[in-house]
């Protein structure tokens, strides 16, 4: 993808030898930002910030200081992240004006590294949502067609990066929300294996599937960004150990690699342009040496069952806290603190987010615990038990981000389960914690289409070495 | 199942803290009876022998040292977004009588 921005790793060494200045990288980058404002992809700057952040490491530059791998980098956080210089919504009413206190271990790790913040990206609000059209603010247009959506939730992030507002954004993944409006946008997004990056200071959606992850034009970008993000935090006790540094040496070589193409995924209903693109990217694959054949997950048709399910139930539990006491939006003419709770959420939270409340608190409650959720908890392990089967077998699953390229702004807001079904060929890796990322595989009928490729948990570098060579192909 | 009815969205509005308006009740019913519809697919699914899994990596119980650590932020730093205070402390609305 052509690009008024270099390479991440590129713009850094130049603004470390002096040849760049930050302070000139983030003024194109709020350029482009005001230049593009029409796709509302971005909430709110955080330029004053920014700004004086840029002087800081220009400063350093010209003091002969080493600044970081990222160093003058500009960036675009989802609104999902605290940040410091704008307020974190989540893109929701109830979240408007919240100031944060600290900021996303994410945030700061890329911050110890150089980059600079400039934006919050738009989102379904709480990042609910398949499409970014549930943002409580306004409607993120799709880069390529503006008629269309650019998937979701992380919505604003993609779109953001393929307008080339910044070289890269950050964005959140529950259920598919990177990898999705990475596929209808044509950006790369990269979910990691669950635990690799610390949700410390990132609004919570789903616990138990939610992780952090990077929106880029190229594969090589999103393992510079992950070496800086990934690795064990106190602040989040699921962080998993790793090995961040393992991100900058991809070997990406397709020659030998076995490669499963998932055959529910590429069964009826998927969109004839899809398929044709996901082909095409397969047939590449092989003509460069990998061994492909097909594999069978016979409960992949369970997945959306199961996410829908543990998804609100997860969700119901962490909206509790908007209460209207602690931060957020609270109703100051109650009566008594029973009053003032539910007024401020009622007024607070927008439509998905108290259908899924309701939905979790039925799943959950005590007459259906069993019936529901133990029962998708329980499809899970037969779901992750298939993936570690597949694995033994293949080095990294192939099949589409989802069964159909963007759709038109507005064609499934008024049926909720349709909006769902977005995520049918995403939500199964999230249920497995497995890594996985979209990758450009071309255009149907003028529109992106992604390519997803899986790997086994803590793969992510294979992952990621994979999809560089496989991205060099599609090119 | 049970069809969900127009008195178990009330009680699961309730339960939620959440008020409904009498217009938004009907929607919800219906969207959600959907949804419900959808996800009972499971039900005929074979799960015998099998463990629900609530955590895929492996952690359990993850504990660390009982001690305080400077986090670097003032207290009342952390309380500027609460919408009533006193004394740095949260103050709510009478919960009794």
């Amino acid at each position: 993808m052509s690009s008024v921005w270099m390479s991440v790793t590129k713009i850094a060494s130049k603004v470390q030898a002096g040849e760049l200045k930050a302070t000139e990288l983030v003024e194109q980058s709020l350029a482009m930002i005001a230049e593009k404002d029409e796709y509302r992809a971005i909430i709110a700057t955080t330029s004053e910030r920014a700004r004086s952040r840029a002087t800081e490491i220009d400063a350093k530059v010209a003091n002969g200081e080493t600044v970081g791998v990222l160093a003058g980098v500009p960036f675009i956080a989802k609104d999902n992240f605290l940040v410091f210089g704008a307020e974190t919504t989540a893109a929701s009413n109830i979240l408007k004006g919240f100031d944060a206190p600290y900021q996303s271990t994410a945030v700061e790790r890329l911050e110890a590294a150089g980059a600079i913040c400039v934006a919050k990206a738009n989102l379904d609000a709480f990042a609910h949502g398949s499409s970014t059209e549930n943002s409580d603010f306004m409607v993120t247009k799709n880069p390529v067609d503006p008629t269309r959506v650019p998937g979701g939730s992380s919505g604003g992030s993609a779109a953001a990066v393929v307008l080339d507002l910044a070289p890269f954004a950050l964005g959140t993944d529950t259920g598919g929300s990177i990898r999705l409006p990475a596929s209808f946008c044509g950006a790369v997004g990269y979910k990691p294996t669950y635990g690799l990056v610390s949700r410390s200071g990132v609004v919570a959606m789903a616990s138990s599937t939610d992780v952090i992850g990077p929106l880029t034009r190229t594969v090589e970008d999103a393992a510079v960004v992950m070496s800086v993000m990934a690795g064990k935090d106190r602040l989040d006790s699921t962080t998993i150990d790793s090995t961040p540094a393992e991100f900058l040496e991809l070997t990406g070589e397709l020659k030998g690699k076995k490669v499963g193409v998932i055959k529910e995924y590429m069964s009826e209903g998927l969109d004839a342009g899809v398929r044709a693109r996901i082909e095409a990217a397969i047939a590449k694959m092989e003509e460069a040496g990998a061994l492909v054949s097909e594999i069978s997950l016979p409960s992949l048709p369970l997945a959306l069952a199961a996410y829908y399910i543990i998804c609100p139930a997860e969700v119901s539990s962490n909206l509790s806290r908007y209460d209207g006491q602690r931060y957020g939006y609270t109703y100051t003419e109650a009566e008594n603190l029973s009053e003032s709770f539910s007024k401020s959420r009622s007024i607070g939270f927008g439509k998905e987010a108290k259908r899924r409340i309701m939905i979790g608190t039925y799943v959950l409650s005590s007459g259906y615990y069993d019936a529901y959720y133990k029962k998708a908890q329980t499809v899970r392990t037969k779901l992750i038990q298939e993936f570690q089967g597949a694995f033994e077998q293949f080095d990294f699953l192939v099949g589409p981000v989802a069964p159909t390229p963007a759709f038109k702004i507005g064609e499934n807001t008024a049926d909720p389960l349709q909006m769902y079904l977005t995520d049918i060929m995403t939500v199964a890796v999230s249920l497995a914690g497995i890594p996985a990322v979209s990758i450009p595989a071309g255009l149907s009928d003028g529109l992106p289409v992604g390519l997803q490729i899986m790997a086994a948990q803590r793969k992510d570098k294979e992952l990621l070495s994979v999809a560089q060579a496989t991205g060099e192909l599609l090119v | 199942m049970a069809d969900l009815t127009r008195d178990d969205i009330l009680k699961l509005a309730r339960l939620s803290r959440i008020d409904l308006e009498d217009s938004e009740v009907a929607s919800y019913l219906s969207e959600m009876a959907e949804i419900i519809k959808y996800v009972e697919l499971l039900q005929s699914v074979d799960t015998t022998g099998l463990a629900p899994t609530a955590q895929v990596t492996g952690l359990t119980n993850v504990m660390r040292e009982d001690e305080t650590w400077d986090y670097g932020y003032p207290a009342h730093d952390l309380m500027k977004n609460v919408p009533a205070t006193e004394k740095d402390q949260i103050r709510v609305k009478r919960m009794i009588g």
